[in-house]
């Protein structure tokens, strides 16, 4: 090998070096985003849990379609509070759930992008969510959400209203089964 | 500590504050037994108001300490009685007791609120004695409201607390304070039901509880601090008190959906260690944000601002430089970041990240949040 194709292979590995050393380390990153296009399954949710049968139902599309959940906690703003007020009371409910939604869904391979959407009401809550987030699909259940939660007059309306497929899951012994803040793996 | 164990730091008058949960808990009370033992030790002391609200105990208490008479203001065909501050000064009392020093005055009087009628006390030399709610604080004005579903319109700055020379905490458990409630010692019994009803749940007395206990655990701790770090009160702008003490966490964010557990994590550490949080993106200078990293910034300052955190974006080339600068402003004492992607090629000879921070900045934490789901996964 003569001296000037060494010469060539040593300045190239010193270029390299100093190309890797000097580079700023935002030059390297962009690896964690979505994927462009994603298609996002929003499982809109109240109170201290969800239902398993709609969380599952939700991992089990996200992973045929490739597609992202989007768990949103549905969180009422009293009337006497700004809108844009901070909610801490509701945050220490929904953090939990969140974490232990988001820590069983990726086991499961499917990507989550969590979401607490703030509202007069339920309904105001999950419309705002659509203004600023176009979905694809919508999934809620119809029993863990009677009473409390989303009425029936909430889900008439997504049904109407919402720009997207809309899986409202019917009535079923199964719905006993929930996913709660205690799913929680590790200290939280 | 009676205020007549201390000796003045100036000719500024000695100030207490008896801090309760709620109505009820023995504020007043206490605050008369103190004006009483101060009387008993010889001195001057004179009852400057006094809300009894009808309660028997307190207005026996009351009886044998001097009062200065409340004076009466006019203001729309409304006859209003309130302190009587220009009558407590010719007096000159070596103490005075004023309750409910959150209270907003009569139209027309010098000042607007009582806290600062109490404040031209002390500037006298008169030692002052007086009480509060922890409601009645403006910092905690809106999660009070968020906890009990009541907002408290009366508020005074977190200031007052930290001009006191002492607070107090009058400390009951909810269930003794809801059994006080029942047995008339509160309020009159036509008021005992919708008492019970609103305010006074177990759930409600139980936040308002932990938020006056921390309230002034971060007051002695803040004290102690500035003794042993600036030495007089003169010396403290009492408001930076909490700046400088507290703890605050900063948490280290990408716009991408994985951030939101960390954002989770850093803030329930913040919540356990009653601090403030702030989130900070270092992005790459001279690069727009592409549509789903707008997205994701967006949905990061909704999270920020629903949790009550700050998001604050910063360029920088050198993350660890960035993340120290902000840090330094802010008086960060915790830095939370998630697990560093594997470096590549020549990057794996850099000092990682980690390490230079703490380097950077000696004193400040930095932690590292695991991936729980990652552990799940693997043990699966």
């Amino acid at each position: 090998m003569s001296p000037i194709v060494i010469a060539i292979v040593v300045a190239a590995f010193a270029a390299g070096i100093a190309g890797g050393w000097f580079l700023p380390p935002h030059g390297r990153r962009g690896t964690a985003k979505l994927p462009r296009g994603t298609r996002r399954i929003l499982l809109p949710f109240t109170g201290m849990y969800i239902s398993r049968r709609a969380f599952d139902a939700a991992v089990r599309l996200a992973r045929v379609e490739d597609a992202t959940i989007m768990p949103a906690y549905l969180a009422r703003v009293p009337r006497h509070l700004p809108l844009d007020a901070p909610l801490p009371a509701q945050c220490l409910q929904a953090m939990p759930l969140l974490e232990a939604i988001e820590q069983r869904a990726r086991s499961q391979g499917v990507r989550v992008d969590a979401r607490i959407m703030r509202g007069r009401t339920y309904r105001d809550a999950l419309r705002r969510m659509l203004d600023a987030e176009p979905v694809d699909r919508v999934i809620v259940s119809a029993t863990s959400n009677s009473g409390k939660g989303l009425s029936a007059d909430d889900l008439e309306w997504m049904l109407e209203k919402v720009p997207a497929e809309v899986l409202i899951l019917r009535p079923d012994p199964e719905d006993r089964r929930k996913v709660t803040a205690e799913a929680v793996a590790g200290h939280f | 500590m009676s205020p007549t164990e201390l000796q003045p730091t100036s000719g500024r008058g000695h100030y207490t504050i008896f801090l309760g949960m709620a109505a009820g808990v023995g504020k007043t009370y206490r605050m008369l037994e103190e004006g009483h033992a101060e009387l008993e030790a010889g001195r001057d002391v004179v009852i400057g108001l006094l809300e009894t609200h009808g309660r028997a105990d307190t207005q026996a208490l009351a009886e044998g300490l001097p009062v200065v008479p409340q004076r009466r203001v006019t203001y729309r065909d409304l006859d209003i009685s309130d302190m009587d501050r220009p009558a407590i000064l010719r007096r000159t009392p070596e103490v005075c007791l004023v309750d409910e020093l959150a209270h907003t005055n009569a139209p027309g009087l010098e000042h607007e609120k009582r806290y600062e009628d109490i404040e031209d006390l002390l500037d006298a030399g008169i030692d002052v004695l007086s009480t509060v709610n922890v409601q009645h604080l403006e910092s905690l004005n809106d999660r009070m409201a968020e906890l009990s579903g009541v907002r408290v319109r009366e508020t005074v700055p977190d200031s007052v607390l930290g001009r006191a020379d002492e607070v107090v905490l009058i400390d009951i458990s909810p269930e003794a304070l809801l059994a006080r409630l029942r047995a008339g010692k509160v309020y009159k019994p036509k008021r005992i039901d919708a008492a019970l009803n609103g305010f006074f749940r177990i759930e409600n007395l139980a936040a308002l509880r932990e938020v006056a206990l921390r309230q002034v655990a971060e007051e002695v701790e803040a004290k102690r601090l500035t003794t042993e770090t600036v030495g007089t009160r003169e010396d403290t702008v009492a408001a930076d008190l909490p700046q400088a003490v507290g703890e605050r966490l900063l948490a280290l964010v990408e716009p991408y959906p994985g951030t939101q557990r960390l954002v989770r994590r850093a803030w329930r550490s913040a919540q356990r260690l009653g601090a403030q949080l702030d989130l900070l993106w270092v992005a790459p200078p001279g690069r727009e944000p592409d549509a789903e990293q707008e997205r994701q910034l967006a949905a990061l300052r909704h999270l920020a601002s629903v949790l009550g955190a700050t998001l604050t974006v910063e360029a920088g080339d050198d993350v660890a430089d960035t993340v120290a600068g902000v840090a330094r402003d802010r008086g960060t004492t915790y830095i939370l970041m998630g697990r560093s992607r594997p470096a590549r090629g020549a990057a794996r000879l850099r000092v990682p990240l980690p390490q230079r921070l703490m380097e950077a900045l000696p004193g400040v934490d930095v932690r590292i949040v695991a991936d729980r789901s990652v552990r799940h996964e693997k043990n699966q």
